[in-house]
């Protein structure tokens, strides 16, 4: 008997599970993390400690805690009622967001310091200066660094199928329950991460050729 | 010192629009320290509105420094910097909009990388100065085409050479339509052929009446487009002098030692 063939139905909604997970995850974490950058290179003081914290906090958090938190105690105190699935999205965005922050902030710093201070004298803002000058330069030296964080996004989305959400590791857990063999199990699943982690390289390939800037 | 001049008199000034001697920019006392190093000790300097400064000095003379604070580049330790009447404001809109009226063009071009030569020039323009797109594009041709570079406008600024590069960075600074332009050493990274074509371009400015402040080694810049020269040595204005005066009578023993060591070799 075939795994794969016998449980594709369990096997495509886990995988589709994962996509999806991984995708919005993915989101939050480029979308936080391009904010928390921002703090963390303003001139304001407060918003610079904001950002240090963040980072410091959510990268020296191990992810199970994470997921811990949000899934326990999180609802407790702030959103009850929340789906595991928005749970599971807020502690894998918020924890990555930490890394994609730092990934930019190199970024911005390989971005000559003449091309800020050019900005600023034309009598651009700080905001401007970074949205119009130095992000889209510190994007191409960023790419590499994030493709690699989205596909450890990817990997430890993982982590969800022991909080109830249905992804493609959790479903290894119901197969083994039925009898098939681990070990072809295992097979399987990795290979459909393989398709996912491929793709996400790919994709980030091809954004490093078009983001190439001349100097 | 003997009567004779060191060196011929110098052509006079090619300057048709005279100084105003209505103060544009005023330094007033102005310290600073890079850590341990005093580089601006008690600056006084005013620039009349129209006036072509040339500030010279031996390297470490703390010259950039005094004009990049101008702009506020650099803050200063104490003292006070006005800007037609208005002292500079702290960091934030109000020293945004007191920046767009001040040019600045840099040692390295500091040309925006990932933009065109004409996205380098529309660019203040749209963004800061709120200027239709179309507008901001005839202006940036036009002054594109003044400084020489007209054929340029659809390259990169790494396609272009330093001579080009640089003078692309005068247009996006004209751009802005600024009260005064501020020089950092704007031909110290350019091969020797090249810095010509970029002092040609400063020349017709000082001659159209443009308010300069021009950090430079460029001694013959100095004599033919300045109103004043300023010689800088160890943070400190050592001497001001109109350029006929400094170059062929210079008062003080450091700005003698100084260009006995440029002039004769």
């Amino acid at each position: 008997m075939n795994v794969l063939l016998d449980n594709f139905a369990l096997f495509r909604h886990g995988f589709i599970g994962t996509v999806v997970l991984t995708a919005v995850s993915a989101v939050l974490s480029l979308v936080l993390g391009t904010l928390v950058a921002a703090c963390r290179v303003s001139p304001v003081p407060p918003l610079r400690i904001f950002g240090t914290v963040w980072v410091t906090l959510l990268r020296n958090t191990p992810l199970t805690l994470l997921f811990m938190i949000a899934v326990f105690v999180a609802p407790q105190i702030l959103f009850p009622g929340i789906s595991y699935f928005t749970l599971a999205v807020s502690a894998l965005g918020c924890y990555t967001s930490a890394f994609v922050c730092e990934a930019l902030r190199s970024g911005v710093n390989s971005v000559p310091l003449g091309q800020a201070e050019a900005a600023r004298s034309l009598g651009m803002t700080f905001s401007q200066t970074l949205r119009l000058i130095v992000l889209p330069q510190a994007t191409r030296t960023v790419i590499p660094p994030i493709g690699s964080l989205m596909i450890a996004l990817t990997k430890n989305s993982a982590i969800a199928g022991s909080f109830n959400v249905a992804e493609l590791f959790a479903q290894q857990k119901r197969l083994s329950e039925i009898g098939y063999n681990i070990l072809e199990i295992f097979v399987w699943i990795a290979l459909a991460y393989l398709v996912i982690t491929f793709a996400i390289s790919a994709l980030f390939r091809l954004l490093e050729h078009r983001l190439a800037v001349a100097r | 010192m003997s009567d004779s001049p060191v060196s011929p008199a110098p052509a006079r000034s090619e300057r048709t629009v005279p100084p105003s001697g209505d103060p544009l920019v005023v330094l007033d006392r102005v310290n600073k320290h890079f850590g341990a190093l005093h580089v601006l000790q008690d600056i006084d300097l005013t620039v009349a509105r129209g006036e072509v400064v040339v500030v010279i000095g031996p390297s470490g003379s703390g010259k950039s420094t005094l004009c990049r604070t101008i702009n506020r580049l650099e803050t200063i330790d104490s003292g006070s910097i006005t800007i037609d009447g208005r002292p500079l404001p702290a960091e934030g809109r109000e020293l945004a909009r007191l920046r767009a009226d001040v040019g600045m063009v840099f040692q390295s071009f500091n040309l925006f990388a990932h933009k065109t030569v004409l996205e380098n020039v529309t660019l203040g323009q749209t963004k800061v100065r709120k200027i239709t797109r179309e507008k901001a594009e005839q202006t940036a041709r036009t002054l594109l085409d003044r400084v020489g570079v007209g054929g340029q406008a659809d390259k990169y600024p790494a396609q272009l050479s330093g001579g080009q590069q640089q003078r692309v960075a005068i247009a996006r600074a004209l751009a802005m339509d600024p009260k005064l332009m501020l020089f950092d050493e704007p031909t110290s990274a350019l091969d020797p052929e090249m810095i010509n074509e970029v002092l040609e371009v400063m020349r017709q400015l000082a001659r159209d009446g443009m308010t300069m402040v021009v950090v430079t080694h460029e001694m013959g810049f100095a004599r033919s487009a300045a109103n004043r020269v300023v010689f800088m040595a160890d943070g400190r204005i050592v001497e001001e002098a109109a350029p006929d005066q400094f170059f062929s009578n210079p008062r003080s023993d450091r700005a003698k030692d100084f260009l006995s060591k440029i002039l004769h070799h």
